[in-house]
């Protein structure tokens, strides 16, 4: 096959990928919104992350895809359906609203947000030509990404360290039981 | 026919915007707070879209990072909440307000 006809096939295939997962997350995100059960919010969460870890790939990130499915769909989606069963809070309950209006308003300010974004967009990079990450990921994503941690962003790498330490110390102090 | 990055930060502007709609409808913390999850991987979408655009790998390592605050982030968050429903036995945002004068 040709460089030329490989190319063509990739986009192809980038281009079928892409018409199933957009879709895909747009409406598994709504869904997460608009149903009332709790866990089958979550579940359509980690919907969510995987579609999204698709587009990384897609993007040329395959670190940060590998991490999004580990650490966001395994480990934090876990945890928020671990509290939820914790917590054994069922269907939401459909109260009297506090603020008359409220949801209305937020769906209106909603899409005023979306057409302000969009807008934006169109107005800069919309047509901007989809560059190549092939230079940049010479040998591999996983080693690139972590060069650079290791070298430009080694001060803030750390500083994450000491960050996560002490969410896990503020969570544990939450935790213990009050005497 | 080649998908730009316009696409994909198309598809990040509707998820920001449905999170941010879920965070104003939704009575329940825990839901509030996914929708903020939700919000945070619009942004991260973003970002490796603009590294892909620029060519360089700083946008992935920055999504990198908003991940790593974000765990951080939901672990205090989830103890606050657990620490309110032993209190009140709700997670209801519309029952915690204390604040209020």
């Amino acid at each position: 096959m040709s460089p030329v006809l490989a190319a063509t096939a990739s986009e192809n295939a980038e281009l079928v990928v892409f018409v199933v997962l957009a879709p895909l997350a747009v409406v598994s995100a709504l869904a997460m919104v608009l149903t009332r059960n709790a866990i089958y919010s979550a579940l359509l969460l980690v919907v969510n992350f995987f579609c999204l870890a698709g587009f990384y790939v897609l993007l040329e990130a395959q670190f940060v895809a590998a991490v999004q499915v580990i650490v966001y769909a395994g480990a934090i989606m876990v945890l928020f359906l671990f509290v939820l069963m914790l917590l054994g809070t069922g269907n939401e309950v459909v109260v009297k609203e506090r603020i008359r209006g409220q949801r209305p308003a937020a769906v209106l300010l909603g899409l005023g947000l979306l057409v302000a974004i969009v807008g934006a967009l169109a107005a800069g990079v919309f047509d901007a030509e989809p560059a190549s990450l092939a230079a940049a990921n010479e040998g591999g994503n996983v080693q690139a990404v972590g060069r650079l941690l290791f070298t430009r962003y080694t001060f803030a790498f750390e500083t994450a360290g000491i960050l996560l330490v002490v969410a896990a110390v503020g969570a544990l102090v939450l935790g213990k039981r009050q005497p | 026919m080649r998908i730009g990055p316009g696409a994909y930060l198309l598809v990040s502007a509707i998820l920001f915007a449905i999170g941010v709609v879920g965070v104003l409808i939704r009575r329940n913390a825990i839901v509030v707070f996914m929708c903020i999850e939700l919000m945070l991987n619009a942004v991260n979408l973003s970002f490796i879209t603009f590294a892909k655009t620029n060519g360089a790998l700083d946008g992935q390592v920055l999504a990198f990072f908003v991940m790593v605050v974000a765990a951080a982030e939901v672990v205090v968050g989830l103890g606050i909440l657990v620490t309110i429903f032993r209190k009140r036995s709700s997670i209801s945002v519309d029952d915690v307000n204390l604040l209020k004068g």
